[in-house]
C-alpha cells in the first residue's frame, strides 16, 4: 500500500548518514591489509543489526496487509493456509510485545478483530497484542466502535474490546469524536455483563455536558433493577460532582474502590515496552523554555526541582474597592508568563511582564533570566534565594539520609543551576552557602563535576571566611584523592580566579552603584582575597606535585592556573603579582617534557612584561594603574630568571642559583655525576625536555649521521 | 486567653519550616479560603489526593490567632481549617473538622526585621490531619506565595534541651512522668528503650543542676542528662549516651525527633513555640 512505500523510502534515507560514520571508525580494512572497497566492508559490518530491524518492519507490513485482505472464516488450525495466518499472528504479537505497534497498525487489526471474520481465538490474540508504541489514532478507535455496535463479533470479544479501550484510554491521541459517541456507549449499560466496563469507560469520558437528566434517571432505574452496584454508584457520584443540583439522591459516603482494575493482559506488556524504549532512547531533557510538563516527584510534595512558570493570580485578591473602579483606559493587563516564548515577545511586553508566582521556574527560562537582569527588585532575588537554598539543602544526596537514590535528579538540578549561573555570569549566594554547608560532608565523588563547577562561581566577597569554608574542606579532599580529582579541582579554582577577575574588571568599568553587587570593599580587600586564593593554589600544587611525582598532566593544570596569575596586572587591572612557589617552578624547569617547559617560559615572559609595565607606570606617574610592587617581588622574579637562564642558556645552572630550594650544587657533587665537561653540558641542548627537538635537529642537519653528537649543536 | 487556644492542646502536630511568604496579606483571609477551596476541589477531580467516589464537600476556613505572639513585631498566627460537610443520611449538614494547620512566629524579630516589606515571616507551620490534605494546602501556599515548606526535624541535642527546660516548669495539676525514649541503632531487631522518671524527682534533680533561675546553659543540660544516664546505667548496665534520644514527654509538652509535637499546657504554649520558631528559623537561614 502507499503508506508502506513511503515508510520504506524513509528507511533508506537514513542509511547514507550511517555509512559516513562507519567509514571513519572502521579499522577492519586496515587490519585485513591492503585496500578494501570501503562500501563492501561497511555493509558487512553494518548489516546484521539494521537488517534485523528492516526485516521486522517488512514482516509487520506483510502481516498488516494480510489482515487487511483476509477473507472470512479462516480458522487457525486446519490446512496449509493457516500457517500463513499463524505466522502473521505471531509476527504481530512479537513486535507488539517488543516495541509496540505503530499507529498505522491499529486500524487494520481492530477492524479484523471486531468484524468477526476470524475465529475468537484469533481475535483474542489480536486484541491482546494491541500495544501501542506511541499513540493510538482516534479514527481507528471510532471505526472499531462502529464494529462493536454492529455486534458481529462474539460477546467475549466485545468485553475484551471494552477492557482494552479502558486500559489504553490515555494513549488515544484525540478524544473529541469519542466524546461524541458518549450516547452510544451509554446505551450498552443495559447489558449486564458489559455494564461494569461500560460504567468505567463512561467514567473516563464524562464531562459536564454529558450529565443529562435522562441519563441520571436511567442510572437510577438500573440501580433499582440491579441493586447497589459500586460501578453505578461511582458514575452517579461523578455526575453529582459535576451537577449537584441534578442528582438529588444521597449516596452513602466512604466507598472504597469501585472499578476492578482491568489492566489485565496489557499491563505487563505496556511496562515492558516502556522500559525497553527508555533503554534505547535516553529520556528527553525537559525543554529549556520551561513550559514543558515537569516530571513530578511523587515522593515529596514540598520540593520540586523543575517548576513550570505560571503567572500570579492577582485578580482574585484585589480589594473590592478596586473592583468597582473600572478604568477603561488602563492597560493593567499583564502579559501572562506562560505565553512568553520568543525574545521579541519579551521586548514588546517588557513593561507588562510580571514574574511567575514561583521564582524557581526562571531557572530553565532564558527569557525570564534576561528579564531578571533588567529588574532591580530585591524581592525577586530574595524569593529565588530562599527557594534555591531550601531546595539545595533538602535534596542534597549526601547531607540528607534516604536521598541517595535521587542522585541523578540532583545532578541534573545542579547542572541547571550551573547553566543559569553561566547565563547570568554571576553566582547565587544561596548556592555559595549550600557549598559551604555541604563541602565538609562531601565524599568528592557524588556529583563531582557539578559541584566543582559550582565552586567556580562562588561570588567574590571581601570578608574572607573562604579559608575555613572552602579551602580547608577542599584541601582535605584534594590531598587524599586521585590525580584526576586534583586536576579537576585546579581547573575549577582557575575558573574561580578568572570569574573573580572578570567581575572586578566589569565593576571597574560600570558606573552604577548596584546595591546588590556592592561589596563595601576597598581595593586592598579585594587584592587580599585574590592573593589568598593564589597562595592556596600554590600550596596545594606544591604538595600535589610531590604526591604525584611531578606528573606532567598535573603540571599542565598548575601552569595553566599560573598563566592567568601572571597577567593579573595587565589584563585585569588588579595590582597584584605573585610568583609561583619554588615547588612549582623547579619541577617545571626540570620537567621531562617540552610542553611544561614551554608553558613556564611563556609565564616568565608575561611576568616580566607585567613588571616592566608596572615600573613604567610608576615612573610616568600615571594615575591609573599606578601601583608599586614591592622590591621583594622583583627580587623573587630575578632569582627565578637567573636560575632559568643559567639552566637553559649559560650552562651555569648549578652555580648561580641561590634560591634555598634551588639548583645550586657545588663542583665536587657535579664531578660525581661523571658527566664530562659538566661546566658546559647542562643547557637547553641537553635538557631532557628538549631531547626530541635536538634529535630532530641533528637528523635534519646531518641525515646520514646515526651517532647523535649533541656537541655539534651550539 | 487560654480558652481560645485550648483547641491546640493535646493534638499531635507535625512541624514544618516555611520560608517568608511573598505578598501575603492578613486582610485577605477570606479570599484565600475561597481560592484554597477551589484548589482543593480541582485536585479532588484529578483524583490525586482523595478517593473519588467518596462524597466530600470540603469547607475551608482561614482565620487569625492573635494570641500566639511573642512580641509585637511578630506576625499574628494564621489558622487554616478544613472541615467536611457530608449531608449523607442527615437533613442537617454536619461539619466535621478533618484537618487543621497553622502558621506562627513567636519572637522571631531578629529574622523578620531584616526582611523587606512584601514578605511575611511565619516560619513555623504545624499540621494535624491526613498527609494528603497537608500536601494540598502546602502546595497551594507554595504556589501562591512562593514559599518553601520543609519538614522540621528535632535533633537529640535539642530534645535534651527540651527535656531539661520542661522538667523545671511549674505545673498546676499533678504532673505526668518525664519520659525519654531512646532508639538503639544497628540491631537486627529495632529496640526502643523507654525511661520514665517521677516528675518530682526529675524536678528536684534539675533544681540542683540549674544555677541561675531563668537561664540555662549547655553544661547544665549535659550534667542533667548525664545524671539520668548514669542512674540508668547503674541499674541496667546500658549506656544510654550511646543511643539516640528520639522522644521526650513531659507535663508541658512532648516532642519527637521526626518533628512531631504535642502541647499539654496552655500556659507554656508560647514558650514552646518560641523554641520551635528558633529551630525553624535556623533551618531557613
Amino acid at each position: 500500500s502507499e503508506k508502506m512505500k513511503r515508510r520504506q523510502s524513509s528507511k533508506t534515507q537514513k542509511q547514507p548518514l550511517q555509512v559516513h560514520y562507519k567509514n571513519q571508525t572502521d579499522l577492519s580494512s586496515w587490519q585485513k591489509g591492503g585496500r578494501i572497497d570501503p562500501e563492501k566492508s561497511v555493509q558487512n559490518n553494518q548489516s546484521p543489526n539494521n537488517q534485523k530491524n528492516d526485516s521486522k518492519q517488512d514482516s509487520l507490513e506483510q502481516a498488516l496487509s494480510y489482515f487487511e485482505k483476509v477473507q472470512d472464516h479462516v480458522s487457525l488450525k486446519k490446512n496449509n493456509v493457516n500457517n500463513v495466518l499463524q505466522k502473521h499472528l505471531t509476527t504481530v504479537e512479537s513486535i507488539a510485545l517488543q516495541r509496540g505497534l505503530p499507529p498505522e497498525g491499529f486500524d487494520v487489526l481492530l477492524n479484523v478483530a471486531l468484524s468477526g471474520k476470524l475465529a475468537d481465538t484469533v481475535n483474542t490474540r489480536l486484541l491482546k497484542s494491541l500495544i501501542p508504541a506511541s499513540v493510538i489514532p482516534e479514527t481507528s478507535v471510532v471505526s472499531s466502535v462502529s464494529w462493536f455496535c454492529v455486534g458481529k463479533c462474539s460477546g467475549n470479544i466485545q468485553l475484551l474490546f471494552l477492557r482494552w479501550l479502558i486500559t489504553m484510554f490515555d494513549f488515544i491521541d484525540h478524544k473529541e469524536q469519542l466524546h461524541a459517541l458518549y450516547g452510544f456507549f451509554f446505551s450498552f449499560l443495559q447489558d449486564e455483563k458489559m455494564c461494569p466496563y461500560v460504567c468505567h469507560l463512561l467514567y473516563l469520558l464524562t464531562r459536564k455536558e454529558s450529565v443529562k437528566p435522562f441519563r441520571i434517571r436511567r442510572l437510577l432505574d438500573l440501580q433499582v433493577k440491579m441493586g447497589m452496584q459500586s460501578h453505578l454508584q461511582a458514575l452517579l457520584s461523578l455526575y453529582k460532582l459535576f451537577c449537584p443540583e441534578l442528582v438529588t439522591i444521597t449516596l452513602p459516603g466512604k466507598m472504597k474502590t469501585f472499578f476492578k482494575n482491568s489492566d489485565g493482559p496489557w499491563k505487563a506488556a505496556i511496562n515492558a515496552v516502556r522500559r525497553r524504549k527508555h533503554e534505547n532512547f535516553p529520556v528527553s531533557q525537559p525543554l529549556f523554555l520551561g513550559t514543558a510538563q515537569p516530571r513530578s516527584r511523587k515522593r515529596k510534595w514540598n520540593t520540586q526541582l523543575v517548576i513550570p512558570a505560571s503567572s500570579t493570580n492577582k485578580n482574585n485578591l484585589k480589594d473590592d474597592k478596586e473592583k468597582n473602579h473600572v478604568d477603561l483606559y488602563s492597560t493593567n493587563e499583564s502579559f501572562p508568563v506562560e505565553q512568553l516564548q520568543t525574545f521579541s515577545q519579551l521586548l514588546q511586553n517588557i513593561c507588562h511582564l510580571e514574574f511567575p508566582s514561583q521564582m524557581g521556574s526562571v531557572l530553565t527560562n532564558p527569557l525570564l533570566l534576561h528579564y531578571m537582569n533588567c529588574i532591580k527588585d530585591e524581592s525577586i532575588y530574595l524569593r529565588l534565594y530562599y527557594w534555591m537554598g531550601q531546595t539545595l539543602q533538602e535534596e542534597c544526596t549526601w547531607c540528607v539520609a534516604d536521598n541517595n537514590q535521587y542522585e541523578e535528579e540532583f545532578k541534573d538540578f545542579l547542572e541547571t543551576v550551573y547553566k543559569t549561573e553561566c547565563f547570568l555570569q554571576e553566582g547565587f549566594s544561596s548556592c555559595e552557602e549550600f557549598l559551604y554547608k555541604s563541602l565538609p560532608l562531601w565524599d568528592g565523588f557524588c556529583c563531582r563535576s557539578q559541584i566543582l563547577r559550582l565552586v567556580s562561581w562562588i561570588p567574590l566577597s571581601s570578608f574572607s571566611e573562604m579559608k575555613s569554608h572552602l579551602y580547608d574542606p577542599l584541601a582535605q579532599l584534594f590531598f587524599t584523592s586521585s590525580l584526576y580529582f586534583k586536576c579537576s579541582v585546579l581547573e575549577s579554582l582557575k575558573q574561580l580566579l578568572q570569574n573573580w577577575l572578570n567581575w572586578h574588571v566589569i565593576n571597574l568599568d560600570s558606573e552604577s552603584d548596584s546595591q546588590f553587587h556592592s561589596l563595601n570593599t576597598t581595593l586592598s580587600g579585594l587584592v587580599n582575597v585574590v592573593a589568598e586564593l593564589i597562595h592556596f593554589v600554590g600550596w596545594i600544587s606544591t604538595v600535589a606535585l610531590r604526591l604525584e611525582n611531578n606528573s606532567t598532566f598535573l603540571l599542565y593544570f598548575i601552569l595553566d592556573f599560573y598563566e592567568t596569575v601572571c597577567d593579573v596586572y595587565l589584563r585585569y587591572s588588579l595590582p597584584l603579582l605573585i610568583m609561583p612557589p619554588a615547588g612549582v617552578f623547579y619541577p617545571a624547569l626540570l620537567s621531562m617534557d617540552s610542553v611544561s617547559l614551554n608553558q613556564l617560559c611563556y609565564i616568565m615572559y608575561r611576568y616580566r612584561t607585567n613588571l616592566v609595565a608596572a615600573k613604567e607606570n610608576e615612573l610616568s606617574k600615571k594615575k591609573i594603574l599606578q601601583f608599586k610592587f614591592s622590591s621583594q617581588t622583583y627580587q623573587e622574579y630575578n632569582q627565578y630568571i637567573i636560575a632559568m637562564v643559567g639552566c637553559l642558556w649559560t650552562s651555569s645552572a648549578f652555580q648561580k642559583d641561590v634560591h634555598p630550594q634551588g639548583l645550586q650544587m657545588n663542583d665536587e657533587l657535579l664531578k660525581k655525576t661523571t658527566v664530562q665537561e659538566f661546566k658546559t653540558s647542562f643547557n637547553i641542548v641537553y635538557h631532557p625536555a628538549m631531547m626530541g627537538y635536538a634529535i630532530l635537529f641533528l637528523q635534519q642537519a646531518w641525515p646520514d649521521d646515526t651517532a647523535f653528537n649533541f656537541s655539534l649543536i651550539k | 486567653d487560654p480558652q481560645r487556644t485550648a483547641f491546640l492542646l493535646r493534638k499531635q502536630w507535625t512541624l514544618y519550616s516555611v520560608t517568608p511568604m511573598y505578598r501575603f496579606s492578613g486582610a485577605h483571609l477570606r479570599d484565600y479560603a475561597r481560592l484554597l477551596s477551589a484548589f482543593i476541589a480541582a485536585e479532588k477531580q484529578k483524583g490525586l489526593a482523595v478517593e473519588v467516589g467518596v462524597e466530600l464537600d470540603i469547607k475551608v476556613a482561614v482565620s487569625n490567632l492573635p494570641d500566639l505572639k511573642g512580641s509585637d513585631q511578630d506576625q499574628a498566627a494564621i489558622l487554616v481549617q478544613l472541615s467536611s460537610r457530608s449531608s449523607a443520611f442527615q437533613k442537617i449538614s454536619e461539619e466535621k473538622l478533618i484537618w487543621s494547620g497553622w502558621f506562627c512566629c513567636v519572637s522571631g524579630d531578629d529574622f523578620s526585621q531584616n526582611l523587606p516589606e512584601d514578605f511575611t515571616c511565619l516560619p513555623l507551620f504545624l499540621a494535624n490531619g491526613a498527609e494528603c490534605y497537608t500536601s494540598i494546602v502546602g502546595s497551594w501556599f507554595q504556589k501562591t506565595f512562593d514559599c518553601c515548606f520543609r519538614r522540621l526535624a528535632i535533633s537529640p541535642l535539642h530534645l535534651s534541651w527540651m527535656a531539661a527546660m520542661w522538667t523545671g516548669c511549674k505545673v498546676d495539676k499533678s504532673a505526668s512522668a518525664v519520659e525519654l525514649v531512646f532508639s538503639v541503632p544497628r540491631l537486627p531487631q529495632p529496640l526502643d528503650i523507654s525511661y520514665a522518671i517521677h516528675p518530682e524527682d526529675a524536678k528536684a534533680l534539675w533544681a540542683t543542676v540549674q544555677k541561675t533561675p531563668g537561664e540555662i546553659t549547655q553544661e547544665e543540660v549535659d550534667v542533667f542528662m548525664d545524671c539520668l544516664y548514669s542512674h540508668f546505667h547503674r541499674h541496667f548496665k546500658i549506656h544510654l549516651s550511646a543511643t539516640k534520644l528520639v522522644k521526650v514527654s513531659t507535663a508541658v509538652a512532648s516532642a519527637h525527633c521526626e518533628g512531631i509535637i504535642k502541647f499539654l499546657q496552655s500556659q507554656y504554649l508560647t514558650g514552646v513555640l518560641m523554641l520551635l520558631t528558633e529551630l525553624a528559623i535556623s533551618q531557613i537561614q
